[in-house]
């Protein structure tokens, strides 16, 4: 009983404490909308509007109805023409075109000539996401009228199920939410006792008949509504400026994610308990928060990654999280299709706050 | 015996690394006494009370507090003592009240009383006035006006206290003490740790500390009449040279400079001390009023720091 009114009043101070911190509640709302404006518009994976030039020596009938189809696409742009291909060379070099079209003077004859390739694209390989464009456009499906039809390469139709127009926030914004959690709830807790060792409270507080599990589960219950708050902020933005559908239950959703800002609360709580000062906790934060990124599929297929990577990746609560609202908000999955995830979440959760408790002994030695 | 001594600590020591911050320390504090701890910053006070209160372990050693033994029984204890830190370590962003409310949920003090005894400290320790105040606003003075009222919110038995006049003025001080006073009248044990000679001085008992080692321990008045140390003042013109005349002599102990007065402490094997001194200073021919004086606090706690070489002669 007396345990349950302590476990509160550590909650009530922690409550007080952060409403009096404004900056930090600034923070509360002010990341996920800044992060979900930042995600949702500039990062963009269904690239239009690459630079081009093309350099066509050609300049045949056929040369020009093949330049005509590249603009049409709209992937490329087109707003230089040179005359030979080494001056697409020198632009490339000079960052001034992201890809060269090559178009030699016996293009005609080449065209139907399946031994040679007909044109050439050159490529500014240092940017990986154009090599994959060129890729599409040398497969863009040419059929001229030549009198002697090209053969046709069987084609193969791509249709994308849940997010049919391959609008990128539709991908970003779910993964999102388990960055943005990840880095505020982690932050958080991360420095929530070192602080108060900091400042002296600890001193104080280890005197009393607080216990450290009374002491742990209080700095963690009230971020969890910090949390779920955010998690509603960027469900909102989401669907007003980027129309990203909530297909599955939002209740699921919810479930979810108290799971994942409870692990991600523990884990804080852990380095907390594990460093000497804020500045400590906050290095040690950043730390786990790039893998959480780069590991967790948000950025990469998860699927795509060497074994080892995915080891590390299947490690960290996001990856699971990401699974979990991908499925729930685009594949209208519930959370009974993906035990697994939560079943982690929650054995992750239980082992941090644990070991957390553990290693903060009421001691000072 | 045990019924009479709030804290009972044999052979109490504790190492951190190669440094031995107590060593073999016996303590008896009686009940509803106030005892102090007298000693240089480092000389072990604050682990002292760290190792009595259970938030360090000893090395070496066991103590006994309030029939509980230490660090095993530490969390039984928690309830029963109240523990004011040396830093303020209260939360600066939380209000007074609100510091004070915390405090009553945490010792689970008795809801129907909170409110009641929350103003009985508020007025008894001046803070009404600043009870919407945020803590870290707030004068030193009131600082450890607060931190005291929380620290005997839930009316501990023990009070350990570790250096809590380090940060405030004379008057608040006085206060302080008054304060204190009132709560070992009331039956409060009160273990207090100070640097400063004139809280020593209040103490009903008090131990001195240096470097780790107990050097001596009793009431200050015992302390005071078993120095094995004469006092001779001396009140000279030129109480340097006075100072660098005396201090050739062998058997003296210690020379203090208070403005224009030396403190001279001599072994009590001397047989005629202040001749001795008259008749050096004549023969420098310095001229100067020399006199016997009852040895003070501050005479007890040079005399027992000494380097035992000087203090044998």
């Amino acid at each position: 009983m007396s345990a349950l009114s302590r476990l509160a009043a550590v909650m009530r101070k922690e409550t007080l404490q952060m409403r009096r911190d404004r900056l930090t509640f600034a923070m509360i709302i002010g990341i996920p909308l800044l992060q979900i404006l930042l995600f949702g518009y500039a990062i963009n994976t269904d690239v239009r509007n690459i630079t081009t030039a093309v350099a066509d020596e050609a300049n045949s009938h056929l040369s020009r109805e093949f330049i005509a189809r590249l603009e049409q696409t709209q992937v490329t742009r087109i707003d230089q023409r040179v005359n030979t291909a080494r001056d697409l060379e020198n632009l490339l070099r000079a960052g001034k075109i992201s890809i060269g079209i090559a178009i030699p003077p016996d293009f005609d004859r080449r065209i139907v000539d399946p031994e040679r390739a007909a044109a050439h694209i050159l490529v500014d390989g240092s940017d990986p996401t154009i090599g994959g464009i060129a890729d599409a456009l040398r497969n863009m499906p040419l059929s001229f009228d030549t009198g002697r039809e090209k053969q046709r390469l069987e084609q193969i139709e791509i249709r994308a199920y849940f997010n049919p127009e391959r609008r990128t926030p539709v991908n970003v914004i779910p993964g999102l939410i388990g960055v943005i959690l990840t880095m505020t709830m982690m932050i958080f807790t991360a420095v929530a006792i070192v602080r108060e060792r900091e400042l002296g409270n600890l001193e104080l507080l280890i005197n009393t008949p607080v216990s450290s599990a009374e002491l742990m589960l209080g700095k963690v219950v009230p971020y969890i509504v910090i949390g779920l708050i955010q998690l509603l902020v960027i469900l909102l933005a989401g669907d007003l400026l980027f129309n990203v559908p909530v297909r599955g239950s939002v209740l699921d959703l919810y479930l979810a994610a108290s799971l994942f800002i409870a692990a991600n609360l523990a884990l804080g709580l852990f380095v907390s308990t594990a460093v000497k000062s804020q500045f400590q906790a906050m290095q040690m934060t950043f730390f786990l928060i790039l893998p959480s990124i780069l590991l967790s599929g948000f950025v990469f297929p998860f699927d795509g990654m060497p074994k080892f990577a995915q080891y590390l990746g299947e490690a960290l609560p996001i990856t699971h999280f990401i699974r979990l609202t991908r499925g729930i908000m685009l594949r209208e999955a519930s959370l009974g299709d993906m035990p697994g995830a939560m079943l982690y979440l929650a054995a992750f959760s239980v082992v941090a706050i644990t070991a957390a408790a553990l290693r903060f002994s009421k001691r000072l030695d | 015996m045990t019924e009479q001594l709030a804290i009972k600590a044999r052979g109490l020591s504790k190492q951190f690394g190669s440094l031995r911050a107590v060593d073999q320390l016996d303590l008896d504090v009686p009940r509803a006494s106030i005892y102090g701890f007298l000693g240089p910053n480092g000389s072990g006070k604050s682990t002292t009370i760290r190792m009595l209160c259970g938030l360090l372990t000893p090395s070496e050693g066991q103590a006994d507090v309030l029939g509980l033994e230490i660090p095993k029984q530490a969390r039984e204890l928690k309830p029963n003592i109240g523990y004011m830190t040396q830093k303020f370590s209260l939360f600066g962003d939380l209000t007074v009240l609100e510091n004070l409310q915390f405090i009553a949920e945490i010792y689970s003090y008795q809801k129907s009383l909170r409110a009641t005894r929350i103003d009985e400290l508020l007025q008894k320790y001046d803070l009404t006035e600043q009870r919407r105040q945020f803590a870290g606003t707030m004068s030193g003075g009131q600082k450890q006006r607060l931190a005291l009222a929380c620290a005997v919110l839930h009316k501990p038995e023990l009070l350990l206290l570790d250096e809590p006049t380090s940060a405030v003025d004379p008057q608040s001080r006085r206060d302080f003490w008054a304060n204190l006073f009132r709560l070992a009248a009331a039956g409060t044990t009160i273990l207090v740790s100070t640097h400063y000679m004139d809280e020593a001085e209040r103490c009903h008992r008090l131990a001195i500390l240096d470097r780790g080692i107990k050097v001596a321990d009793g009431t200050p008045r015992d302390l005071q009449r078993s120095t094995g140390m004469s006092i001779v003042e001396v009140l000279a013109e030129d109480p340097y040279r006075a100072q660098t005349v005396i201090n050739q002599l062998a058997v003296v102990a210690s020379v203090t400079q208070l403005g224009m007065r030396l403190r001279i402490l001599i072994p009590e094997s001397v047989a005629d001390p202040l001749g001795m001194v008259q008749s050096e200073l004549a023969r420098a021919g310095i001229a100067a009023d020399t006199h016997t004086a009852e040895a003070s606090l501050e005479d007890v706690f040079v005399a027992v720091t000494l380097k035992p070489e000087r203090r044998a002669a």
